[in-house]
């Protein structure tokens, strides 16, 4: 009886595990098809084609440079702000700090239709044309949340102590900063601005409604069902995918390195 | 020596609110006054008195918020059903593979939310792998179709969102501590008995941060229900995008975005009352 409720959740769970890699394979599988039309919908033939030429769609290419640049931008501008509050939430009690805290929750509890029409309502009302700027102002909104909760998660319980020993010891701030802080603080932060990276390469609905005639990546994803849809698109996605294996595998490894340097256990992922 | 000393004092009472200032000015620029003014755009009509646009919104668009809604539970339901044996897995049962398991939970994430649910209308498509294995199965009749269809759009709601429930379960579920469980079934507790008044009960945070985080996205979402329903599957981000970008209505668009959060707070507040928990995020 125990045994079998055992293996009937287990069981669930590698479904559930399928269940989530289903539409990956999909998308994997489809980068090497051959379609018959302009729609990479149904399965032809196997063919390396797509792979081989990657590039060939213009529009596509330029889709995915915006996409990297507003990403690269906004988590930047993102990263900086984000950890500038989570230092604040865990290195001083001051009157407003739960104000703080709410403020940066909020964002997250409102769906993005309504995140992304009010700051198009607020552009409107100030009659600025929506481009890139706006798009990066509006990555920047969603992304300061998730820098801010991320960093404080992961910094939270740090020996803070170890500040004021350098202090004593005579260094003077901005060294302390630089030779203490900044590495303690550093893997909570890399992982905060890889989040904010993913996040605004993925978005779609907020930039939607700010992106004037702009085309990101994800919106030439949703325009691409009327006029053709090419594998190269399942290319780049798949190429996404593998860039974000690496990245995750290089950091995994490298805070490994950094905690074991330090005499730390291993913690998990989150 | 004294000067310096309250120098240092001051520049530290001063020193949170200098380090939160950019983020939060920010926020209140960029998403608390936009907030003001979609209250305010919602009343500017020229027609009708003040509330004109949210009688229209009401009257012509209720069905939608209504499906939004049943979609959105739907698929939060559904999410917690397929969500938490996963968790559990992860938490109790990987051992080794914890961490390989976790990154695999969040990798598919990794590609385009819009690719992925283009990936999810090839595998639902007429003449497609999902109709041709339930015709088999005698599960649906002869010229049964799944896209455009309910199934196909909470389906596709409930993948999207699935990593949001499982990963607040799991984090949660990897607190408990084990020597409880241990307890319990020392003093003849059986399995189940055990999970149902240790386990279950210390899990409810995460099970209330995941729901929400798995409602509020998908009620708002239309990517789901215009790539994989028919108007039929309609839901009220749709309505809100198609008054905003294309009819320019901008009153009537405004009140349906500003009633869609009105309902998703109080429905959060009434939830975190039931549950009595006020752990969010």
């Amino acid at each position: 009886m125990r045994r079998l409720g055992r293996w009937l959740m287990d069981g669930v769970a590698w479904l559930v595990l399928a269940y989530l890699f289903l539409p990956i394979f999909v998308i994997v599988l489809y980068s090497f098809n051959k379609p018959a039309g302009k729609f990479n919908f149904v399965w032809k033939s196997f063919s390396f084609e797509a792979w081989r030429n990657p590039f060939a769609y213009a529009p596509l290419v330029e889709s995915m440079k915006l996409s990297l640049r507003v990403a690269a931008l906004s988590t930047l501008v993102a990263t900086v702000f984000g950890t500038l509050i989570a230092l604040a939430l865990t290195r001083y009690r001051f009157r407003g700090s739960s104000a703080v805290s709410l403020l940066l929750v909020l964002p997250l509890t409102t769906p993005e239709v309504v995140l992304g029409s009010s700051l198009l309502s607020l552009f409107l009302d100030l009659n600025t044309r929506t481009g890139f700027n706006t798009i990066v102002i509006a990555h920047i909104m969603f992304s300061v949340s998730y820098v801010a909760l991320t960093v404080r998660a992961r910094i939270r319980g740090f020996d803070w102590t170890l500040e004021e020993a350098a202090m004593d010891l005579g260094a003077p701030p901005f060294r302390v900063f630089f030779k203490v802080t900044l590495p303690i603080i550093a893997p909570g932060i890399v992982a905060a601005a890889m989040l904010a990276f993913a996040l605004s390469l993925d978005d779609f609905i907020i930039t939607l409604f700010n992106a004037g005639n702009r085309v990101t990546y994800p919106l030439y994803v949703y325009g691409a069902r009327r006029a053709a849809f090419p594998p190269q698109i399942n290319v780049l996605a798949t190429a996404i995918l593998l860039a974000s294996l690496l990245a995750l595998g290089a950091t995994v490894l490298w805070q490994q390195r950094t905690l074991r340097q330090r005499g730390m256990g291993v913690t998990p992922l989150g | 020596m004294a000067g310096t000393a309250s120098g240092g004092s001051r520049r530290s009472r001063l020193a949170p609110y200098l380090l939160v200032a950019p983020g939060i000015l920010w926020l209140l620029v960029f998403f608390v006054a936009p907030i003001i003014t979609l209250a305010q755009t919602s009343v500017a009509g020229t027609e009708g008195p003040w509330w004109d646009a949210y009688r229209r919104a009401l009257s012509n668009y209720g069905v939608h918020f209504f499906r939004s809604g049943r979609y959105a539970l739907s698929a939060t339901l559904l999410a917690l059903a397929l969500g938490y044996p996963l968790a559990y897995f992860i938490a109790f049962r990987a051992g080794k593979l914890k961490n390989v398991l976790l990154g695999l939970v969040v990798l598919p994430f990794f590609t385009t939310f819009l690719v992925r649910t283009f990936a999810w209308k090839t595998i639902l498509n007429d003449g497609g792998p999902a109709v041709w294995l339930l015709q088999q199965l005698h599960l649906l009749g002869e010229g049964g179709r799944l896209l455009d269809t309910t199934i196909a759009v909470v389906g596709g709601l409930t993948y999207n969102f699935l990593p949001f429930m499982i990963l607040p379960i799991y984090v949660s579920l990897e607190k408990i501590d084990r020597r409880l469980v241990e307890a319990a079934e020392d003093l003849y507790s059986t399995p189940v008995g055990a999970f149902r008044k240790v386990v279950l009960p210390l899990s409810l945070p995460g099970v209330f941060a995941g729901s929400l985080l798995t409602f509020i996205p998908a009620a708002g979402d239309f990517i789901n229900a215009q790539l994989l329903g028919s108007p039929n599957q309609q839901m009220i981000g749709t309505v809100i995008q198609n008054q905003f970008l294309e009819v320019r209505d901008y009153p009537l668009a405004a009140s349906l975005s500003f009633v869609l959060m009105a309902v998703i707070t109080l429905g959060v507040l009434a939830y975190a009352r039931v549950l009595g928990t006020e752990e969010l995020a």
